[in-house]
């Protein structure tokens, strides 16, 4: 009995949010708009349809959620193994600047768009004269649609490559020492054991990093609204700003409700697929395998 | 490691370097900046060669700012009161609540347990808007829109998960004989919790408490969508203030060094524990 008690709470807490949840899920089929609560009506997934077949929006959207996933993970990633590798042996100067690193990583997202978009400012930001000083006149970051998602991804990056650095460092550092020590003795080039020992040894840790990162970049929202609030124009309406601004400026809530539908979907399979990875990573820490 | 030449250590040493300056540059520039007029931050090239002023930090803690157009009022110290109330009273709640729940479902394999604690997982993993659009509209039915106890609430949704799974993790690798020890000694299920279970399991309770404060004092979209000016904490506030009129890019500046201070020096203390927190659990650091 005293378990259910215990555990009551969280339960509600998972009840509190589900009521939510499927009530999203009812918007997303419905012919919903704040301005005209009068034509509100059931509408057969037609939300749905449009995405399909007349929303180039919709279609801008999803290029750019992916995108934005794709690039920030795949540097975040390479960054963060390479920082990791060269902070991988134990000394006082690597072990001070891996938590110096760390610091990015603990500002608010949203605050740290801030700070950049006060570096970024082409009157007086640091970065817009260091790009003019390198012949790069006229370079307006975020402010202009063909560098807005560079910017973006430059955050992103500065923001959670320690996240990735610091999985696998500590990855790094609690691999065993006999198949490396093995391989010298035996003198294995230095690239063969990296392909071949080091990065297949890493893996689990890897897939950790890239599944946790790939859920929230492909989510991403406080960076971009902080930065451009999805613009200019709709250069970086990705899902989770695109439904905000339709919810709060177009008040359409029915295509905001089935935007958060397809991106819970596309991330409930990934969690899928991250959940199962690190239940078994979990057990192996343990000893239990 | 020991045939490293020098030619790869300055390369190495190079690429660190780089590396340094990459993260570091944008918070020191901040740093002085906070410290700067605008007359020093507007001249061409920049300097970092200044007499620095706490004009602007005086500003903010006083709440009036002086331009040409007059005297005008900023809540930016009403924005960090609130974050500090937020997160601490979200996280307190959070522990009261997630704690003796994590304690459950690492002792008692129950018939709904590995679903409900994988469910508040998968919160964790989902898309905020999606909850919180259609609770703007429950929460103005409950009367809860734009106020403390309703944000407090959403939290939630940031603090449990959070808590139960490292938590959960930490009394998982505590052995239960000595729990069974105590209770067989007589004690009671409560005071074998309190005596036993709590105090091993308290730097895991901590370092959980300390991310978990990280986490919602970072938060942005909650507050975005739900707490109107006097409710929002500075991550939300900081926002607004830079399109406010007349305000000086220092004052910016020291407003954002204001509002991440709590967070680094918090994560500079628990850094031993940032590798399990921020990874659930899933990777030992």
């Amino acid at each position: 009995m005293l378990p259910y008690v215990l555990s009551l709470p969280a339960l509600l807490v998972c009840i509190g949010i589900l009521i939510p949840f499927v009530t999203a899920v009812i918007y997303s089929f419905q012919r919903y708009r704040l301005s005209q609560p009068w034509s509100r009506q059931f509408n057969w997934g037609e939300n749905y349809y449009n995405f399909l077949f007349n929303d180039p929006g919709f279609w801008n959207t999803l290029k750019i959620s992916l995108l934005y996933a794709g690039i920030t993970v795949t540097l975040e990633l390479l960054l963060g193994l390479g920082i990791a590798l060269l902070l991988q042996k134990r000394s006082r100067v690597n072990n001070f600047i891996s938590i110096m690193l760390l610091l990015p990583l603990m500002i608010a997202p949203a605050l740290a768009a801030l700070m950049w978009k006060l570096m970024t400012n082409p009157g007086f930001g640091i970065l817009s004269y260091l790009a003019s000083s390198i012949g790069l006149h006229d370079f307006r970051w975020a402010s202009s649609p063909d560098t807005a998602l560079l910017t973006v991804v430059l955050v992103d990056i500065w923001v959670y490559t320690p996240f990735i650095m610091i999985l696998l460092l500590a990855g790094l550092r609690s691999l065993p020492t006999q198949p490396f020590e093995a391989a010298a003795l035996d003198g294995v080039p230095r690239t063969f054991v990296f392909f071949r020992i080091t990065l297949p040894m890493l893996t689990p840790y890897i897939l950790t990093a890239t599944l946790f990162r790939l859920l929230d970049s492909i989510q991403q929202f406080d960076i971009i609204y902080a930065m451009t609030q999805g613009g200019p124009g709709n250069a970086l309406t990705v899902f989770q700003v695109e439904a905000y601004l339709n919810f709060f400026q177009s008040t359409n809530v029915g295509r905001s409700a089935a935007l958060m539908v397809i991106l819970w979907a596309i991330t409930y399979l990934l969690s899928n697929i991250f959940i199962k990875n690190w239940l078994r990573l979990r057990e192996r820490a343990r000893g239990e395998v | 490691m020991e045939t490293t030449s020098t030619l790869e250590k300055s390369l190495r040493f190079l690429a660190l370097s780089l590396v340094v300056i990459f993260f570091m540059f944008p918070i020191f520039w901040i740093f002085l900046m906070s410290f700067q007029t605008n007359e020093t931050i507007l001249q061409i090239p920049p300097s970092i060669v200044f007499t620095p002023t706490l004009s602007n930090y005086a500003a903010l803690i006083t709440g009036k700012l002086t331009t040409s157009a007059g005297t005008l009022d900023i809540a930016f110290m009403r924005n960090l009161g609130n974050s500090v109330f937020l997160s601490v009273t979200s996280v307190a709640l959070s522990l009261v609540l997630g704690v003796p729940a994590a304690y459950a479902f690492a002792r008692h394999k129950f018939r709904g347990s590995e679903d409900i604690a994988f469910t508040l997982l998968s919160f964790r993993f989902a898309p905020p808007l999606l909850v919180l659009l259609p609770l703007t509209q429950y929460f103005q039915w409950l009367g809860l829109s734009d106020t403390y106890v309703g944000l407090i609430w959403v939290y939630q949704l940031i603090c449990l998960p959070l808590i139960l799974w490292i938590v959960r993790g930490y009394f998982e690798d505590i052995s239960a004989d000595v729990e069974y020890a105590y209770r067989i000694a007589g004690h009671s299920w409560f005071a074998t919790f309190r005596k036993i279970a709590l105090p091993l399991a308290g730097p895991g309770i901590a370092a959980a408490g300390l991310l978990a404060f990280i986490f919602a004092w970072n938060n942005f979209v909650f507050a975005l969508v739900l707490a109107s000016a006097d409710k929002q904490p500075v991550t939300v506030g900081a926002l607004a203030f830079v399109t406010s009129s007349g305000i000086q890019y220092g004052q910016i500046a020291s407003a954002i060094v204001l509002s991440v201070t709590p967070t680094l020096a918090l994560a500079l203390y628990a850094q031993r524990y940032l590798v399990e927190g921020l990874s659930l659990g899933a990777v030992k650091g």
